[in-house]
């Protein structure tokens, strides 16, 4: 298969890249291609190292191999105000939503505006509200982080990554530990969100049904290697063992329901070390 | 014997890859202080949280640290018959060493503690991260206004923790123990010097404030981001802080009082 052809429509090409934690290899010279206004989803068990994929996208880490390009830029040739504008126009939404936890939901909504514009603060009132409004919450102004719900919490989040009217959004997670309910609004959001707004939206997420839903192209990934690709419907045909396990979740297969270990009997039977 | 010379020279380049990442940490926040001028408010709300809520333990501390220099000084002083001179022992004392010293040993526990442990919460809670990606400069927008303030903070901190103590010592010299109040405050104007002793009691809380400011934010940046990291990272905080200071001070004191 050859990766190094870019397809003329994406906007974000990761190509051939590497990038390890200490001795363990989180990628091992993976290519993904990221089409404009559409929704491409990374599945992969924890631990593959899907997070730092997006932090390797955004800029706040650097492969080892491999480059990657949004919207025409290498991210990582990039000087460091460059960057900083680049990462202007592409949202991240943080699995813990990551507000500031010493603002109100306006004041965090308004921060961006406010670092990068110099807007007057009316204007900014009416931007933040339209914001709030778009991901139903425009009541909630008032409340501080820490008294939201992990749902509230993850669209306030959203209404602060779209403030600057980004070009795209990354969403890390965003279905984990939501009650059905917050995890339909939040289907229901990155779908709308991403039409409404003409965004190019990656998710990296585990939640098979929710990210299947709503995505154009799914990546799955495992062991620094991407095992299977797709439309949603493709990849749920996959014959691929691994494709099956995940999408089903089936616990022994391709991945193993141990952790590696010496023969059970002979450890038990064994003396000596406490370990 | 390998062992300890492995773990030694293990722990010496930890040491210094840390002292490292720091020394470009601090630059980096100094030339972070050029963006937070035009903001001043930011500078305020930090010198409020840093400096005005550590008010009250200065406060209280200088005031009993007075008092008992006022006690002791007496006790020793009326036995050469000259307890009329308490005022410059006082004020010596805590304009030369306990103000500076005492108010920065409580600044760091106080204000550099709480610093350390909001930095790492932002950090383990991704805050730093997302300012990043929202392309603000955490160390502009967060670090360095809080460097500022405490820098700005510690003289003045010290300055009230020494006021506060010299009534304190005259509280108890001339309301308790009868030296006379005129002698207390006179003997202090004329011996004290504005050069010897109150600039470099200003000098000494500078430069206390500088470090434990700085050792505050890196360790709270550099922490490992879960709960035990941060725990530790605000104990380092204390730890350092207190030997820093302290350290500082007699390096400080032999320069400025060594040669007379």
């Amino acid at each position: 298969m050859d990766n190094s052809v870019t397809s003329q429509n994406s906007l974000v090409s990761v190509q051939s890249l590497s990038f390890s934690r200490g001795n363990k290899k989180i990628f091992d010279d993976i290519s993904l291609e990221f089409e404009r206004g559409k929704i491409t989803a990374i599945m992969g068990p924890s631990g593959t190292g899907k997070t730092t994929l997006l932090k390797l996208i955004g800029g706040q880490l650097f492969p080892e191999q491999g480059s990657v390009t949004v919207d025409g830029n290498n991210v990582h040739r990039l000087r460091r105000s460059d960057l900083y504008n680049l990462r202007k126009r592409m949202g991240m939404l943080f699995q813990s939503g990551a507000l500031l936890t010493d603002m109100s939901v306006f004041d965090n909504v308004a921060f961006p505006l406010r670092e990068h514009t110099h807007l007057p603060e009316s204007m900014i009132r009416t931007l933040v509200l339209m914001k709030l409004q778009a991901v139903g919450l425009r009541g909630a102004r008032k409340l501080m982080p820490n008294e939201l719900s992990g749902g509230m919490a993850r669209r306030i989040a959203l209404a602060r990554a779209i403030a600057l009217d980004p070009m795209m959004i990354m969403y890390d997670e965003p279905f984990t530990g939501q009650d059905p309910i917050s995890k339909g609004a939040l289907v229901h959001l990155i779908k709308s969100l991403n039409v409404t707004l003409g965004l190019t939206s990656i998710i990296v997420s585990h939640d098979v049904q929710e990210t299947a839903a709503i995505a154009d192209y799914i990546y799955v990934i495992s062991e620094g290697k991407v095992v299977g690709q797709g439309t949603p419907k493709e990849i749920e045909q996959s014959e691929s063992d691994w494709v099956q396990q995940f999408m089903t979740g089936a616990a022994d297969g391709p991945v193993h329901f141990h952790y590696p270990a010496k023969d059970y009997v002979d450890d038990l039977l064994s003396t000596g070390n406490r370990y | 014997m390998i062992d300890f010379l492995q773990q030694l020279g293990k722990n010496t380049r930890t040491s210094f890859t840390k002292l490292g990442r720091g020394s470009f940490f601090l630059l980096q926040t100094i030339s972070g202080i050029l963006s937070v001028l035009p903001r001043p408010r930011l500078l305020l709300n930090q010198m409020y949280s840093i400096g005005v809520l550590s008010f009250l333990i200065i406060t209280i501390s200088g005031l009993f640290v007075g008092m008992v220099l006022g006690l002791q000084g007496y006790y020793v002083l009326s036995d050469f018959g000259a307890e009329e001179t308490l005022g410059v022992m006082v004020a010596a004392s805590l304009v030369r060493e306990l103000g500076p010293v005492v108010s920065a040993l409580l600044f760091a526990g106080r204000a550099g503690s709480a610093l350390t442990a909001e930095i790492g919460l932002m950090k383990a809670t991704e805050q730093l991260s997302g300012m990043e990606m929202m392309a603000v400069d955490p160390i502009k927008r967060i670090i360095s206004p809080r460097f500022l303030a405490g820098f700005l903070s510690m003289p003045l901190l010290a300055a009230l923790f020494s006021a506060i103590g010299v009534i304190g010592g005259q509280m108890v010299g001339s309301g308790l123990l009868g030296v006379d109040e005129g002698a207390y405050w006179s003997q202090m104007q004329a011996n004290m010097d504005f050069r010897d002793d109150i600039l470099n009691g200003v000098i000494k809380s500078i430069v206390f404030g500088f470090v434990s400011s700085w050792i505050a934010l890196f360790e709270g940046y550099d922490a490992i981001p879960t709960s035990e990291g941060v725990s530790r990272a605000t104990t380092r905080t204390v730890v350092n802080s207190a030997f820093s200071i302290l350290g500082l001070d007699f390096i400080l004191t032999v320069f400025m009082f060594g040669d007379n």
